[in-house]
């Protein structure tokens, strides 16, 4: 390999890039909208769910369970009404999410053998929305069962300690305040990553083809390993910028912490970027147009990296067949490296196991761009 | 007029016939794409890696962490001895949850005082952790409560005190067993059919222009409407089909529930499949070449997507976010198919989402039509 002639195609492959506006676009454009569409389309807090109450009791007790309701942030109150058809009609019509459903006679009921029943009718068409609002839900009803009795037996001068015995104290490591937006954008950082990387790397060989000027590349004395590294290396420093600038914004602007070493994450993300440069490049060899090239690209890095690595659905969650697809995901080990680097501030010691897989796939697959590329026409 | 359109109509679909790679493009990754989704795409927890701690070693705190190892909730992976471990096994990644039952809980217990348990939860995945916390809620309030009923008993007060006790009977319509899938394979069909036939329309038109065949046609005695009808029949067609295929995987592999009438989304099928074909159009008066039309699309796609209550809650977006789903076909056409699967209602609840498309439908093909015109002089 002679670094003058990988230098001669890097050159020519940086000065291409630098006059055809659509990849700097690609290049430049892209991290900076993923990044904002991500960063504040994509949430998973649960606040201000729409609720209507149908209170067929009408009593004190009714009315003070109802104001538990309104003074969480959780919930905001839409309605009141007397009877459930028109709560149910709120329902379809997707006005309300729930309706809390207190009965007649409630306030009698609560202090008998048997117990009150208050029913919550739920929305359960987006399923994750309805478990966090009926979870919600049954901590302040239960919380407020807990108070009324506290207040009752000391009203009638029993002893009173009994009724809060256990005091759940949950700790929340990693992400205190449970924002999704912290556990979200660390994973955006690789998916912008996955789609520049391979989408600029699809068009190289493929646009060699396509504008004619295979043949006089094939004329010159570059060899396919000069090849593959003087075109890939603009492309890979594009990367690292557009990984500055996604980082900078996830801490400056979305005010992610970052606990980790600088560091590994950029030894690991140089190790991600060599994987989809070369998958891309892989691409761009096997399929002669650009058009092509590029969607096939996009299909084999976005999808796998939205969806199978732990970017936004838990991987321990999928069927375990799915789970070991994943493994198959070099995303899937990138984004745990990053989630851990910012959230966790994990050391490359504690990351070694991902760190490793990703090296070994680096390795193959760059190793297989390397052979891929034939100097023949056809 | 119409033997034009249907000669435009035979050519279409021959040369999709004959290409090969376009039909792989419209049948396989439509149907990966919902098979990832119906079987990877899942917020629902259950069997959470979990660590405990019982330093307590008492019938009590025995009891306490049986209900946590039976619930299908979680999944006791390790029993640990300190606090430390519980720590390190968190930052490891190894278990999500640790529970800390401390020493000389059930000594507390007895004696009436508050009984402090700790739980300690890995946020990395907020959405997990809170769902999760709220099981641990919802298991040590079950265990206080009946812990509370034997105390009052065992202090012989237990006939004449007062007891609050109100249950909470959560029923969840449309998905009783919260099935993730049947939330996200429904959504999979209108944003599959999206990609599909903007891509489909915005291409097969600049590809007719780039090839230089589109001035051909132009020397035809076609006009343009006709050449407009002709080029975007077929994709119409094909996109119904395709919300067929889908809709066929989702109902009888998925087994997601269609509880409302086939006409309504039929109906609202259509005035998306408009809307989609308009965008597609409006695209292809914009861009010379594939590559741009390629560009485009993603830029336009993607958006559309994320902003469109797939899979992200609407009502927890900033609120500039939210109006601007308003202007998005796809925001409305998943009222519309979540609202024929899954709730079985009709026009009479989804009507203001079927004028929303119907007048997205009008200003986007009016306006991909005038424009059309104007880039075909």
């Amino acid at each position: 390999m002679k670094w003058r002639r990988t230098a001669a195609v890097a050159r020519k492959e940086a000065l291409q890039v630098v006059r055809d506006p659509r990849s700097l676009m690609i290049a430049l454009l892209l991290p900076l909208m993923q990044m904002f569409l991500l960063g504040y389309g994509v949430k998973l807090d649960v606040n201000n769910i729409p609720l209507c109450v149908v209170d067929e009791d009408d009593s004190q007790q009714s009315r003070e369970l109802v104001q538990r309701f309104v003074a969480s942030r959780y919930f905001a109150l839409r309605a009141v009404d007397r009877t459930v058809a028109p709560a149910a009609r709120r329902i379809d019509a997707g006005m309300c999410r729930l309706a809390l459903v207190l009965p007649p006679r409630l306030s009698e009921s609560l202090v008998t053998r048997q117990g009150a029943a208050v029913q919550l009718l739920v929305d359960g068409t987006d399923s994750n929305t309805a478990t966090i609002a009926a979870g919600y839900a049954r901590s302040i009803v239960d919380a407020y069962a807990t108070g009324l009795q506290v207040s009752l037996l000391q009203q009638r001068g029993y002893p009173t300690h009994s009724m809060t015995p256990l005091d759940v104290r949950p700790r929340v490591w990693f992400n205190e305040e449970l924002e999704s937006s912290h556990f979200i954008i660390p994973g955006v950082v690789a998916l912008v990553m996955a789609v520049i990387g391979s989408q600029l790397s699809s068009l190289t060989i493929a646009r060699e083809w396509e504008r004619g000027t295979m043949e006089l590349l094939l004329s010159t004395p570059v060899s396919r390993l000069e090849l593959m590294v003087g075109k890939l290396a603009p492309y890979f420093l594009i990367g690292l910028v557009d990984a500055a600038i996604c980082v900078g914004l996830a801490v400056g602007w979305f005010d992610v912490p970052f606990r980790g070493a600088a560091l590994t994450l950029f030894g690991t993300t140089c190790l991600y970027l060599a994987v989809v440069l070369s998958i891309g490049y892989l691409v761009s060899v096997s399929i002669r147009s650009q058009v092509g090239a590029s969607q096939v690209a996009l299909v084999l890095t976005m999808l796998p990296t939205t969806l199978l690595s732990g970017f936004t659905f838990p991987i321990d969650q999928m069927p375990a067949v799915v789970q070991g697809v994943t493994t198959l995901v070099s995303a899937r080990y990138y984004v745990t490296i990053v989630k851990a680097v910012f959230l966790k501030g994990s050391s490359a010691l504690e990351l070694a196991v991902p760190i490793a897989c990703l090296a070994m796939y680096a390795a193959i697959v760059v190793a297989l761009a390397a052979r891929s590329f034939r100097k023949t026409l056809d | 007029m119409f033997q034009r359109i249907l000669q435009m109509l035979v050519k279409e679909f021959l040369q999709l016939r004959r290409d090969k790679s376009a039909r792989f493009r419209l049948l396989v990754p439509p149907v990966i794409q919902i098979l990832l989704f119906g079987y990877a795409a899942t917020f629902e927890v259950f069997n959470v890696a979990t660590i405990v701690a019982d330093q307590d070693h008492t019938p009590e705190s025995r009891a306490l962490v049986a209900e946590f190892v039976h619930s299908s909730r979680f999944q006791v992976k390790a029993n640990a001895t300190s606090s430390a471990q519980v720590e390190a096994a968190i930052q490891r990644s190894d278990v999500h949850v640790g529970i800390v039952v401390p020493a000389g809980f059930s000594h507390r217990l007895r004696a009436g005082q508050e009984a402090p348990i700790q739980v300690l939860l890995d946020g990395t995945n907020s959405n997990t952790a809170l769902i999760a916390g709220g099981y641990v809620g919802q298991i040590s309030q079950a265990f206080a409560r009946t812990q509370a009923t034997s105390l009052l008993a065992a202090s012989g007060h237990a006939l004449t005190a007062p007891r609050v006790a109100i249950e909470m009977q959560p029923r969840f319509w449309f998905n009783p067993n919260l099935d993730s899938r049947w939330f996200f394979v429904p959504g999979v069909i209108g944003s599959l059919v999206l990609v599909t036939i903007v891509n489909l329309t915005a291409f097969a038109i600049v590809r007719e222009r780039e090839v230089g065949t589109l001035e051909q046609l132009l020397v035809t005695p076609i006009r343009p409407v006709e050449f407009i009808l002709g080029k975007t029949l077929p994709f119409f067609l094909i996109g119904l089909l395709e919300v067929a295929i889908v809709a066929g995987i989702g109902l009888l592999w998925f087994r997601v529930p269609f509880t409302g009438s086939a006409w309504v989304l039929f109906g609202g099928t259509c005035l998306f499949l408009l809307s989609a074909l308009g965008i597609g159009l409006l695209i292809s008066t914009v861009c010379r070449t594939q590559q741009q039309a390629f560009a485009s699309n993603f830029f336009i796609l993607n958006p559309m997507f994320i902003l469109s209550g797939f899979g992200f809650p609407i009502a927890s977006m900033p609120e500039p976010l939210q109006w601007l789903t308003l202007a998005n076909p796809l925001r409305h056409f998943l009222v519309i198919i979540r609202g024929t699967f899954l709730k079985g209602v009709g026009l009479e609840v989804l009507w203001p989402e079927f004028a929303a498309l119907a007048l997205l439908a009008t200003v986007l093909l009016t306006g991909s039509v005038l424009r059309f015109r104007k880039s075909l002089d």
